[in-house]
């Protein structure tokens, strides 16, 4: 492991339907290290994936991946990199049509000419990685949440990805799967040296595999360091955030004019519901 | 006078948005189209001709029957006031090639398979297949739009002609078997009459545009959609509704270019 950045994001400008996501944003994602990027809901974590991803251009910016900028590559050579690229959707993203082993075989069967046996060897080993071998015959229909996620894990990783990103990998789990997405995430990245991205609100599952955390807050990175780090960070906004508190600097309430007046206020003399 | 002002200018934001859109299909169109001949391509556009044209088949024809016997009694009734009805055939093939066949299976095409393919391309662009795809380094305009842009182009003009084809064996069905034209005149006049280049062909011309328009039409509203259960059922309602509107303006125009200047 090196601390050679392998993503780096320069001064990101980023809007969408006319509110600023990213108001400058900077980042340096070391090799072969998970680093995670946190938040509250609504902060446009996922945006970020898909503009590092290159699916999404910023206003200004860059986006470097082992020192090319993504979103000056031409189309072709975009998805030339983003074969050194995987990616775990939050809702797994699986292709319907095909069952689980022709998913995991799908990168495998576009991008490389393997022999047959060769294909089935490596599909059986990445499924067996994430403990699915059984269910190499399954539709995605007929998988579990944690399942189908799972499955898009070997499906991330079949070629052997220099990069993942994770977005909200574990949201919506039951605590089981949860735990095992946890140890899967820490033991493909060890093992194959992988460079993580993780995309997530769940503070303990994610505090607990990264080695380095940023936190934006209103389009700006508002706290970077490790878990630990954080952990004691003077700011209230992140204390509140890594703390799990309901209200504080981030307000629980959406913004809206005074309680009082708005309860007494004449809905008619408003022009009836607002 | 600012509400003048203020409703030229949401005139104005809707043609900025029309015009944008069509270029948005334009690129779309021309970025999907160019698609490497390969095998596993050629895999693929026969399995889309499969689900496109083949599936297809039994609705089309059977509405080229029903047509073609329609045809047959409606031109029985008039001809026979004049005692023309030896001209049965010659009605009946020229309507059939020259107009309602490209067009009504244009029609139906749009219905059966134009809906089916938004709603597919939509569905995958919800559940995020298409991006997933994109993500590892598959272009999903090679991979699932061409394809299925292909096998539309290639399946409508197969089904135009078997439509016809069905068509005029339903005339001579009602025609001949059933009202008696003698059978002799029904095929003769019909075979003086129809011009090879000037009919099959043009209806084929026509139906190769249909088919280009059409299949364009239900790709780009799949891909463009807004990815939620409403933004599907919009843009599948979309194609049909373009769809069929672009086939009978178009078959307008190219009617006054083919046929605009025979007597």
């Amino acid at each position: 492991m090196t601390d050679v950045p392998f993503v780096e994001i320069e001064d990101l400008h980023f809007t969408f339907g006319g509110r600023e996501v990213f108001r400058g944003i900077n980042m340096a994602i070391p090799y072969g290290r998970i680093t995670a990027i946190m938040g509250p809901s609504g902060t446009g974590k996922t945006t970020l994936l898909k503009l590092i991803g290159g699916q999404l251009t910023p206003d200004s910016g860059r986006v470097l991946i082992d020192g090319q900028d993504v979103h000056r590559l031409s189309r072709k050579a975009l998805f030339e990199l983003r074969k050194r690229m995987g990616m775990l959707f939050q809702s797994g993203a699986l292709f319907s049509d095909l069952d689980v082993f022709e998913n995991v075989a799908f990168p495998l069967r576009v991008h490389t000419d393997l022999p047959e046996p060769m294909i089935r060897d490596l599909v059986l080993l990445k499924l067996q990685s994430v403990g699915l071998r059984g269910a190499r015959t399954l539709t995605p229909a007929e998988l579990s949440g944690g399942m189908a996620r799972r499955v898009a894990l070997a499906r991330a990783v079949a070629l052997d990805p220099e990069l993942i990103l994770y977005d909200e990998p574990f949201v919506g789990q039951d605590p089981i799967s949860m735990g095992v997405l946890v140890e899967l995430i820490r033991r493909l990245s060890q093992a194959l040296e992988l460079t993580s991205i993780v995309v997530s609100h769940d503070i303990k599952e994610t505090l607990s595999i990264a080695d380095y955390v940023y936190l934006i807050s209103d389009g700006k990175v508002v706290a970077e360091g490790t878990p630990k780090s954080l952990d004691t960070h003077a700011d209230p906004r992140v204390s509140q955030f890594v703390h799990g508190e309901p209200d504080g600097p981030v307000p629980f309430h959406y913004p809206a004019p005074d309680f009082y007046s708005d309860i007494l206020d004449d809905a008619t003399a408003s022009g009836g519901h607002p | 006078m600012t509400k003048g002002i203020e409703s030229l200018a949401r005139w104005g934001r809707k043609g900025c948005d029309a015009s944008e859109s069509l270029g948005r299909a334009g690129i779309f169109l021309a970025q999907s189209a160019v698609a490497v001949p390969s095998r596993e391509g050629l895999r693929l556009w026969l399995h889309q001709v499969y689900f496109v044209g083949v599936l297809s088949l039994a609705i089309v024809l059977v509405s080229g029957l029903f047509i073609g016997m329609v045809l047959a009694l409606q031109g029985y009734t008039i001809l026979v006031d004049f005692g023309a009805e030896q001209a049965l055939g010659q009605m009946v093939a020229l309507s059939l090639l020259r107009e309602l066949a490209p067009v009504v299976a244009a029609l139906l095409f749009a219905g059966r398979a134009g809906s089916a393919l938004t709603a597919e391309i939509g569905l995958m662009k919800a559940t995020e297949q298409l991006t997933s795809m994109e993500m590892i380094g598959v272009d999903p305009l090679r991979r699932i739009v061409a394809p299925r842009l292909w096998a539309g182009f290639v399946s409508l003009p197969i089904l135009t002609v078997g439509f016809s084809v069905v068509g005029i064996w339903g005339g001579y069905l009602v025609g001949v078997e059933w009202l008696g034209v003698f059978e002799g005149s029904y095929w003769s006049n019909m075979q003086a009459s129809v011009s090879f280049l000037d009919d099959v062909g043009n209806g084929i011309i026509k139906s190769l545009v249909f088919a280009l328009v059409v299949t364009w039409i239900a790709v780009f509203q799949g891909y463009d959609l807004v990815p939620t259960s409403e933004g599907i059922s919009r843009a599948t309602t979309r194609t049909v509704v373009y769809s069929s509107l672009a086939v009978l303006g178009l078959d307008f125009v190219l009617t006054v270019v083919m046929f605009g200047g025979l007597s």
